[in-house]
């Protein structure tokens, strides 16, 4: 069964980026160079935050915005396929909640696969993998 | 160790320069943070230097695990401290470790003095002073923040360091604020940066960085962060935060209320972590790469004073410390009383800790008639009135008169002018934090780096042995201190939390470091924690500091502490064990 990730009770969320550094491991590497995940604060931190990710659209902006046809459906969500990928950033543009990042050193978009690894190392429960309706 | 680490951002504000210089010895051998910027220090600071002239470096740093591991999540500043006239060390979290290190630097060190006021904006490996003259004077620090959030990139993964008018014009405990509600608040870090016109740091970065074996990191990083997050330490900092101090203080009678008067309120304070939880709590908040969130936020509901039903919420972020300072000090009653004091100190960028022990010196002064009206400017200082204490924390920032150009000097300057030396409490110049456990605390006061109660934690040792009902002999107390004081060089060389030290003991700290490439063992970061403390009292020494002279203030020793009055000449001796350690180069048990 497909399951998307979704962020449940943003309310509980402490800005602690866990989540972020998480998304980034899967790529053998520290830092946030390549996650696909943010966290931001809703206009100063006493009012909580939003955590930016993908949605796994039904009918996906950023696919159709690809010049190159890099952006293919995966499971749940986009896959990119990078070595199609010329750098466009037309689907940073298309992508509404703004959930396509932008990895600078390699120039290619990073998009959330769904896997919910970083819903694994959120404390406090603000993210978690939900069954994809009809999926 | 990867290439990034030791790359050290030097900033020259007279000549508006900045460069990059590779340290890897100081990142190899001493792993960053209070390590390495010591050595910078000793580099950079010539002797003698006058703290507020240009000649005094700031150096932020931090280490090998920063933005890798959990809780390894702060940043160390080093600089010739406006207050004491010596080291100065501060510590702060939010994200400014983050972005330093994900901007690709080890360090920055900050040099010279900017003609005019400015920022600075570090983003994307370049380095820009733009102009600050419209955010200068501004009267509230909370405002500037929210100005360069809107001005600047890098939202969500960047820092906002800046100083209030406490900082611009002088007051030597002037903090530096980040993010809005952590600080680098003690020696005066904000005093610094306002003598080199440099309102505000901006850093941002979102960089990859090299691991050398992942499979051993992921696991490692898994480990801890499953010890973290099922621990005690996470739920009680989480739950109520350093805050949950005050009540157990307060009953063993080890709180310090009105000046040291007294050790006790008859009953729970009212701004005790438990009641501030139930009456207060609106948010709590992590520094970046914490899993514990122990930033508590009060949300704090004013009524507007002429319109009716309107009100004013106000976020404020309580903590021991300036509980203890700017509540129990002073001898407030109410907690919204002490939450607004804290906002008040925090929007004109003074620190909290060395402010309410100020306005408590300066009450017991009036009501003993060393100070009068014709001084306080016709304020009558008077325990637990908080408007009152707003009106004098606005004055000192504002250095508005002799009187409050000395009180923004701290309570040693205020009892040379002007007499009850017996009743300022500060150890080398340095106000007295929230615990008066018994000789460790002081002990830790007198001789930490930082005259702080978190330098080698005096006042667990000190619970410790009252609930063993044990007495150490001086020289062992001595050491007992030395040793974790020692230890902690080490957390903080890697700009560990504190609040982590019992997840990071050494064999695990050899392991994270393993996972980067780094071989170290017990042994040699034993060592290490040896020699940057040594390093650090050097640099004490070379700047006039001398351990067997430093004045004991009378009412820590009067008043007494839990298990009875503390005696100097125990003191005496203790100390005179520390400085043979550490002056000479024997070894101790860990
Ligand atoms: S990246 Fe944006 S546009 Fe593309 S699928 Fe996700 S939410 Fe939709
Ligand atoms: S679900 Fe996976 S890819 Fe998406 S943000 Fe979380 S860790 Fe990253
Ligand atoms: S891990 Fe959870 S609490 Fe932390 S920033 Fe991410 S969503 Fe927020």
């Amino acid at each position: 069964m497909a399951k998307r990730l979704a962020v449940v009770d943003v309310e509980r969320c402490v800005d602690c980026l866990l989540c972020a550094q998480a998304c980034a491991r899967r790529f053998g590497e520290g830092g946030l160079a390549r996650s696909a995940i943010a966290v931001r604060s809703a206009g100063g931190v006493e009012r909580g935050f939003v955590v930016v990710v993908c949605r796994a659209c039904d009918d996906p902006p950023c696919l159709h915005a690809c010049p190159v046809g890099a952006i293919e459906k995966g499971p749940v969500g986009v896959r990119v396929v990078l070595d199609r990928c010329i750098g466009c950033k037309a689907c940073v543009a298309a992508c509404t909640i703004g959930a396509v990042r932008w990895d600078e050193g390699g120039g290619k978009p990073v998009i959330c696969v769904h896997c919910g690894l970083c819903a694994r190392f959120c404390p406090y429960g603000v993210l978690a993998l939900e069954e994809v309706e009809g999926g | 160790m990867d290439r990034l680490l030791p790359r050290v951002l030097r900033v020259d504000l007279t000549r508006k320069r900045s460069w990059v210089e590779e340290r890897p010895d100081l990142f190899r051998d001493r792993l960053g943070g209070t390590g390495a910027a010591i050595e910078l220090l000793h580099e950079l600071c010539p002797e003698g230097a006058d703290p507020l002239g240009p000649e005094n470096p700031i150096v932020f740093a931090v280490g090998a695990l920063s933005a890798l591991y959990p809780l390894a999540s702060k940043t160390v500043a080093l600089f010739k401290s406006p207050h004491t006239g010596n080291l100065g060390e501060s510590h702060c979290g939010g994200r400014t470790a983050f972005a330093l290190r994900l901007a690709g630097y080890g360090a920055l060190a900050i040099e010279g003095r900017s003609d005019v006021p400015v920022y600075l904006s570090i983003h994307d490996g370049g380095v820009r002073f733009r102009d600050a003259r419209t955010l200068w004077g501004m009267g509230s620090s909370v405002t500037v923040g929210r100005i360069l959030r809107d001005v600047e990139p890098g939202s969500g993964h960047r820092t906002i360091l800046r100083i209030g008018r406490a900082g611009e014009r002088g007051v030597t405990y002037a903090a530096a604020i980040a993010e809005t509600y952590r600080h680098f608040g003690r020696l005066g870090l904000g005093a610094v940066l306002g003598s080199k016109n440099l309102k505000a740091i901006v850093v941002s970065g979102q960089g990859a960085i090299p691991v050398a074996e992942m499979g051993r990191y992921q696991k490692l990083y898994r480990e801890l962060h499953e010890r973290a997050v099922r621990s005690d330490l996470m739920k009680k900092y989480h739950e109520l935060g350093t805050a949950q101090n005050v009540g157990p203080l307060n009953e063993m009678g080890a709180l310090p209320v009105r000046n040291l008067q007294a050790t006790r309120y008859p009953e729970e304070p009212a701004f005790s972590g438990e009641r501030l939880a139930q009456g207060y709590l609106g948010r709590r908040l992590a520094c970046a790469g914490c899993p514990v969130a122990c930033i508590h936020l009060a949300a704090l509901r004013e009524p507007h004073p002429e319109e009716p039903y309107f009100y004013k919420t106000t976020f404020v972020s309580y903590d021991h410390e300036p509980l203890y300072a700017l509540g129990a000090m002073l001898g407030v009653e109410e907690a919204a009383g002490v939450l607004k004091l804290i906002d008040a100190v925090g929007h004109v960028g003074l620190d909290a800790m060395t402010a309410g022990v100020v306005l408590a010196w300066a009450t017991e002064a009036f009501d003993t008639g060393l100070i009068t009206e014709r001084e306080t400017g016709g304020v009558r200082p008077r325990w637990g009135d908080v408007a009152v204490y707003r009106e004098m924390v606005r004055r000192i920032a504002d250095r508005d008169s002799e009187f409050y150009r000395v009180l923004g000097e701290g309570v040693r300057a205020a009892a040379a002018r002007y007499g009850g030396a017996e009743f300022a409490l500060h150890f080398g110049g340095n106000e007295m934090p929230g615990y008066h456990t018994g000789p460790g605390a002081l002990l830790t006061y007198l001789a930490g780096a930082r005259h702080s109660h978190l330098d080698s934690a005096g006042y667990a040792v000190d619970q410790d042995l009252l609930r063993r009902g044990e007495e150490l002999a001086p020289p062992d107390l001595a050491r007992r201190l030395l040793a974790e004081e020692a230890r902690r060089q080490v957390l903080s060389s890697l700009v560990i939390c504190f609040f982590a030290r019992g997840l990071y003991d050494f064999p695990t700290i050899a392991a994270c470091l393993g996972a980067l490439g780094d071989d170290w063992d017990e042994g040699r970061l034993r060592n290490l924690g040896a020699e940057v403390l040594r390093r650090k009292h050097a640099f004490k020494v070379r700047e006039g500091f001398r351990l067997a002279t430093l004045p004991i203030p009378e009412r820590a020793m009067t008043t007494p502490a839990p298990g009875g009055a503390v005696d100097e000449e125990y003191l005496r001796q203790a100390l005179a064990e520390m400085e043979r350690w550490l002056e000479g180069n024997d070894g101790l048990e860990g």
